[in-house]
């Protein structure tokens, strides 16, 4: 392979910067003493003690919290055991069906994937003469909904791997056919159970489009709070706001690789010959 | 285990699919074609024309946006497979580190900097030169675009590439191809997938944002994504609403089926 020459590593750094500038930017007024967004005065961590004083943006993090844990704990159950049923589904219809179906939230724009949910919403609280139908239970439904695509199409791809026969085996070894699922299927496609989780997990905090129209004024997640915060001209708060989630989502990208190298590793490990006889 | 307990593990979702995901597609449309009473009407579908403007400005930006991602991308793509193992993924997870920072912030922060007050004309200034008005022009909004969604063009280019088989260039160029036949007879032609999925990825959200237009094109600008936020959240006309969301989606549909097409070719082709 040739090595890489100096202009390319020049652009790469380039591009860098430009990804990262704004961010920086961001972090550093965060810090600014004054409330003015682009003179700094002095170093103090004065918005970091405001946004923690804010109680609607205190709430607004409990919620999203709460949402996604939910949403993706169901999700992934959802996910999983729908993911076993097609890949093993022999009705072709059914099974296609279901995977183009599972496509539709993937492909369409969010912003229309939110107002049809609305819409479901608005029209099944019409008929039912129930007024402010959205809140936390819409909410919930919608982040399941736009979840599941990605938990099964995480999870898919892993049955190619797997023996068909080990869950026969165990069926005729005496297991009921759930018991096969809990102690046969489960176990293998653990990696991928966590790894669409995980994805669910950061979906679901990371949405506004969607949340925005499938939302009450009394369930407000993150997302929907900066959205109201930067409508109009804002404090650095959401400077110190930006800084925490960077943190955050840096850190957390940081173990989740440390963890699937690990993993990686160790499935290598105990079973080298199989894995690559199979893949 | 039988066929008939897989299909029924799978029912759940088949039914989860039906109330949630084609329902309200259904709903939609009932929607775009009645009005506020329920009555059936095309006067939704025919108001469209409208909207003309914002349609086809929608279109234009988002194509300009998904072509400059593109070239941005493709040669970041290419160096960053070129590089060592270890380092490719450090590289790649410093792509992904802003995809997973909401994309509300990191629109507002293009804001905060591109202001007329902002840090980069504050610093022109501080430095002797004049401010440049960079905010609420269509420049600032397609900037906001290509900085939002490069990170989705980055991802499925540099798949593509890290499958491209190494050989296959330097046979090309043992055979005496220059460096630019090589790559348009075989580097893009191998990674033709991956172009196609970096188009999709970047031009669906931004042909149907709303955000970016509002906040970096100061309203003067308005997107299809904004007439349909406006009527869900501010007007309340969710008739005329509805029927421009299923045009969106009617378009975006019949674009991705194009693009597809294009992908399979890549798949059926001359590699084999």
């Amino acid at each position: 392979m040739r090595k890489l020459g100096t202009a390319s590593k020049i652009y790469m750094i380039l591009i860098f910067i430009l990804l990262y500038a704004p961010i920086a930017v961001l972090i550093f007024y965060s810090f600014n003493d004054s409330n003015s967004t682009s003179v700094f005065t002095g170093f103090s961590l004065r918005w970091y003690g405001e946004l923690f004083r804010d109680e609607a943006t205190i709430t607004a993090l409990k919620n999203t919290l709460v949402l996604a844990f939910l949403s993706s704990i169901i999700s992934t159950i959802i996910g999983t055991i729908a993911a076993t049923g097609i890949y093993y589904s022999k009705t072709r219809w059914y099974k296609n069906g279901l995977l183009t179906v599972n496509n539709i939230p993937l492909m369409n724009p969010d912003i229309v994937t939110g107002i049809s949910m609305m819409l479901l919403f608005v029209f099944v609280g019409t008929i039912l003469k129930v007024s402010g139908v959205l809140g936390f239970a819409t909410m919930l439904i919608a982040h399941i909904t736009f979840e599941l695509p990605y938990v099964i199409l995480n999870i898919l791809p892993r049955f190619k791997s797997m023996d068909k026969f080990l869950v026969e085996a165990a069926c005729d070894l005496g297991c009921t056919p759930r018991k096969a699922f809990f102690k046969v299927t489960v176990p293998y496609i653990k990696t991928e159970i966590i790894a669409a989780f995980i994805m669910a997990f950061t979906l679901s905090l990371d949405d506004f489009v969607i949340s925005y129209f499938v939302s009450g004024p009394e369930f407000q997640t993150l997302p929907i709070r900066i959205y109201s915060m930067t409508k109009k001209r804002v404090t650095p708060d959401m400077y110190a706001l930006s800084a925490i989630i960077f943190v955050t989502v840096f850190i957390l990208l940081i173990l989740t690789n440390i963890a699937q190298d690990d993993a990686f590793r160790e499935r290598f490990k105990k079973k080298p010959n199989k894995r690559r006889a199979t893949s | 285990m039988n066929n008939k307990t897989y299909n029924g593990i799978s029912a759940p979702y088949a039914l989860w699919c039906v109330v949630f995901i084609l329902a309200p597609l259904v709903i939609v449309a009932y929607y775009a074609l009645t009005d506020s009473t329920g009555a059936f009407t095309t006067a939704n579908l025919s108001g469209l024309s409208l909207y003309t403007d914002t349609i086809a400005r929608s279109v234009y930006f988002g194509i300009i946006a998904t072509a400059i991602c593109l070239v941005i991308a493709y040669p970041l793509a290419y160096f960053i497979s070129k590089t060592k193992a270890s380092k490719q993924k450090i590289l790649l997870m410093l792509i992904m580190v802003p995809m997973w920072m909401n994309f509300l912030l990191r629109t507002y922060s293009i804001m905060v900097l591109i202001e007329d007050s902002g840090i980069i004309n504050n610093f022109l200034v501080s430095i002797g030169l004049n401010p440049i008005h960079m905010i609420n022009t269509p420049g600032a909004v397609i900037f906001g675009m290509v900085y939002d969604y490069l990170p989705f063009m980055v991802i499925p280019l540099y798949t593509a590439m890290t499958k491209l088989d190494v050989r296959l260039i330097e046979a090309a160029r043992d055979l005496g191809a220059s460096g630019f036949q090589t790559l348009r007879d075989v580097i893009i032609p191998l990674t033709r997938s991956g172009i196609v999925s970096g188009i999709t990825m970047v031009f669906v959200p931004s042909v149907s944002t709303f955000y970016i237009s509002q906040k970096l094109g100061g309203g003067r600008y308005t997107l299809i994504g904004d007439v349909i936020e406006m009527q869900f959240q501010t007007a309340y006309n969710y008739n005329l609403g509805a029927s421009i969301s299923l045009l969106l989606m009617v378009f975006i549909l019949v674009c991705l089926f194009i693009m597809n097409k294009f992908g399979d070719i890549d798949e059926g082709g001359s590699i084999v």
